[in-house]
């Protein structure tokens, strides 16, 4: 017989796999056997971040590498649920990112279950405090008196309007570069039937309504909210609806779409950013992530304000942010965590590149520096960051949950007309009850 | 039966007095058997019994998936939540819905092309390894070639539909356009499997049956007809059972290609499973869900056990 025989290639075979297994301990696989976390860089770091977001994300973490020496690992995730999971599994298995971005709205659930570590000393020394931050932005990253998250942009819900269009409704404020200012609901009302009267326009606004109950859900949070507070509370577990003040919302939102026919009531997320790119309608209720979008359309010239007063006597914006975490890992070296931090840090002084993407930045230093001031349009909505309202704390809300779905779902059915304001009040409570009388799982 | 000095049929005699010894391995033999069975039972046992066990306590109790140790006692909480929640049904119902659009076609389709390429006389190998290519290729990367065919305005299939002057539907956004969309994508992928269990089944039909039917001048389709399909009945019902469980446990291609979406209204009992135990970190409920759905797949195989035995028995 010739060659090799079974029993020696079986040998031969086992001893190999066996050297692997010895020789990488320091390799990903050999980690993923001994339980404790890669070490392929200085700093690991996961987020969530496609398209523009995306780019600017590499350039902050290239400038970040090049000015400090510290190698950076960097992960692009699918966004939302899946991304939540990883990240939280990950963490309780012990393995975990050293920082990773986490959106403020799904920060309670995090710091809850203990699998980010809180915001600690070590920042303090590196001057991160919370007096450089806009303050909505640092209250929603504390969970029950402690920071866990460093918040590095707040993105509101923001009006977007079409400046020609505006301007030939006679609503541009003539002593500045937004719009004349309006200070409630009536005002508000006027504006879009000037906006649709004067031109001539099937719509005067458009906001992305079927299939889109996120946007809904933005929407509606922010007008409610300023006649009343938070839906539920106790961590998710008490419903507080007022009920007069939903159903006052809800009629409100309504005679947008249903009444004076003000809106299209249904409108994709496509046929909305048609609408708004051709100049079909001047005003579009959108997030400010949206701004690159329209940026490139050739013959739009547009602007961004935040949102004035509604139903309420003050303005609100609808807001979340994104923020800087530190996932908590039994095994990580001190080294290893004063590498996060100053990674962290960097990339809040990076943070006006961030800004191009359309978000405000949070760190106060970045966000009064004068190359922030200069950045149109997105210096025109600072004051949104400081009025912003998140989702409220709970287990299952924040961004991309099944909760924003359900809300968001009852929302549009009121927009559409299918439902009316009383009734859609009574959906809404029973939508919530599932929610908070589930066993919270923390 | 009275003691009569009338003859027995030879057979039962034979089953009524065979000697205790050929029933029953050897002692020695018995203990090697086990022997050689103890890699695979190990495995059985870390991977399979252990876990399954493991759920059926977590299901009493409010885990969070998250962290260390059972949490507080929850008695049968889980299941009166699991059976009373409206979501939990919705998904269970796509889950069935899924095996009632995939099984007709995943039983019939194979078999009907098994036979065609049974009748090919050349080159057999060719289609055999055609059909049953796709089944190899993994789940995400059959999603992420279908997502780029079903993509609106540019993609292959929403394409395909305008050379007929058809309109796509749309595959993402809406329910029917998603089940449609998975659907076919279910049946290129899986269809290879079933193929060759028919492929198989149609070699172990002794040519002199055809032949005998040949000289009585059966004519190709009488032969199908009237000899193929009759002898593939067993083979039938193995992939009917195969085919009903594998596609109740359907995951991969809904949760890779629309993430149960648009809305939730594809997503399968699986998903729920995963989305509320690992995303929502709700352990104990979701072993209660797992349950409940584990106790369906065995009413749905002992069913199939019980009608099957009643068959054979008729026919005997």
């Amino acid at each position: 017989m010739s060659g090799f025989s079974r029993r020696q290639f079986l040998a031969a075979g086992g001893s190999v796999s066996l050297a692997v297994a010895l020789s990488g301990c320091a390799s990903p696989i050999g980690s993923s056997f001994t339980g404790s976390q890669p070490q392929t860089a200085d700093v690991i770091f996961w987020h969530l971040f496609g398209g523009g977001d995306g780019a600017n994300m590499a350039t902050m973490v290239e400038d970040a590498q090049a000015s400090s020496r510290r190698s950076v690992e960097s992960t692009l995730l699918s966004w939302g649920n899946p991304y939540y999971t990883k990240l939280s599994l990950s963490a309780s298995s012990g393995r975990p990112p050293d920082v990773s971005i986490a959106h403020l709205s799904r920060l309670p659930l995090l710091a809850q279950a203990e699998l980010i570590e809180p915001v600690g000393d070590q920042f303090r020394a590196q001057g991160v405090t919370e007096d450089k931050f806009t303050p909505a932005a640092w209250e929603k990253a504390t969970v029950g008196g402690t920071p866990y998250a460093v918040p590095i942009d707040t993105h509101p819900f923001v009006l977007f309007y079409n400046t020609e269009l505006a301007e030939k409704a006679g609503l541009l404020d003539p002593s500045g570069d937004g719009l004349t200012p309006m200070r409630n609901s009536d005002d508000f009302v006027a504006a879009l039937q000037a906006m649709k009267d004067t031109n001539g326009l099937d719509f005067a606004a458009v906001a992305s309504i079927t299939a889109d109950p996120s946007t809904c859900w933005r929407f509606f949070l922010m007008i409610y909210s300023g006649l009343a507070g938070p839906i539920v509370s106790d961590g998710g577990t008490e419903v507080t609806i007022d009920r007069a003040a939903m159903e006052e919302t809800f009629a409100f939102m309504q005679g947008l779409t249903q009444g004076q026919e003000l809106m299209p009531r249904n409108a994709t997320a496509t046929t909305s950013t048609t609408l708004f790119s051709q100049g079909r309608v001047g005003f579009l209720f959108d997030g400010v992530w949206q701004i690159p979008t329209y940026r490139g359309v050739e013959g739009l010239e547009f602007n961004v304000v935040p949102f004035p007063a509604l139903l309420g006597p003050d303005p609100v914006a609808y807001a979340d942010s994104h923020a800087l975490v530190i996932p908590r890992a039994a095994g990580r070296s001190a080294q290893r965590t004063e590498d996060a931090v100053g990674f962290i840090k960097g990339l809040l002084d990076l943070s006006a590149i961030w800004a191009d993407g359309g978000h405000v930045p949070a760190w106060l230093p970045v966000q009064e520096s004068e190359e922030f001031l200069e950045l149109k349009p997105q210096s025109n909505y600072t004051e949104a960051a400081f009025n912003a309202i998140y989702d409220p704390p709970g287990w299952y809300t924040g961004a991309g949950s099944d909760f924003q779905t359900a809300m968001g779902s009852v929302i549009a059915s009121v927009l559409t007309g299918a439902t009316d304001p009383t009734s859609g009040v009574a959906a809404m409570e029973t939508s919530l009850k599932t929610f908070s009388t589930a066993r919270p799982p923390v | 039966m009275t003691a009569t000095a009338l003859p027995l049929p030879a057979t039962e005699v034979g089953t009524k007095d065979r000697p205790e010894s050929t029933r029953r391995a050897p002692r020695g033999e018995n203990r090697a058997g086990w022997l050689f069975a103890t890699p695979f039972l190990a495995f059985y046992i870390a991977f399979l019994i252990g876990p399954v066990l493991i759920g059926l306590v977590i299901s009493l109790f409010n885990t969070t998936t998250v962290r260390a140790g059972l949490g507080e006692w929850a008695g049968l909480s889980n299941y009166a939540d699991v059976l009373s929640n409206g979501d939990f049904w919705a998904s269970m119902w796509h889950s069935v819905l899924f095996t009632l659009l995939t099984t007709p076609l995943l039983v019939l389709l194979p078999l009907a092309f098994a036979i065609l390429v049974s009748r090919i006389s050349r080159n057999q190998w060719f289609f055999r390894l055609a059909f049953f290519a796709p089944y190899v290729v993994p789940s995400a990367a059959v999603c992420l070639i279908f997502a780029f065919m079903y993509t609106p305005e540019t993609g292959l299939i929403t394409n395909a539909f305008g050379w007929f002057g058809l309109t796509a539907p749309d595959f993402f956004g809406s329910t029917s356009g998603a089940w449609f969309a998975v659907v076919l994508l279910t049946l290129w992928w899986t269809f290879g499997f079933n193929f060759i269990l028919y492929t198989a089944a149609i070699q172990e039909i002794s040519e002199e049956v055809y032949e005998a039917a040949k000289m009585d001048g059966a004519s190709p389709w009488q032969q199908i007809r009237l000899i193929t399909v009759p002898l593939l009945r067993p083979t039938m019902g193995l992939v009917l059972i195969l085919q009903v469980l594998s596609s109740l446990k359907v995951f991969d291609q809904i949760y890779i290609l629309l993430a149960g979406g648009p809305a939730y209204s594809t997503r399968p009992v699986i998903q729920y499973i995963f989305d509320t135990g690992f995303s929502s970190y709700r352990g104990g409920y979701a072993a209660a869900a797992t349950m409940v759905y584990f106790v369906i797949l065995v009413l749905v195989s002992a069913a199939w056990f019980l009608l099957r035995r009643r068959s054979n028995s008729a026919n005997a």
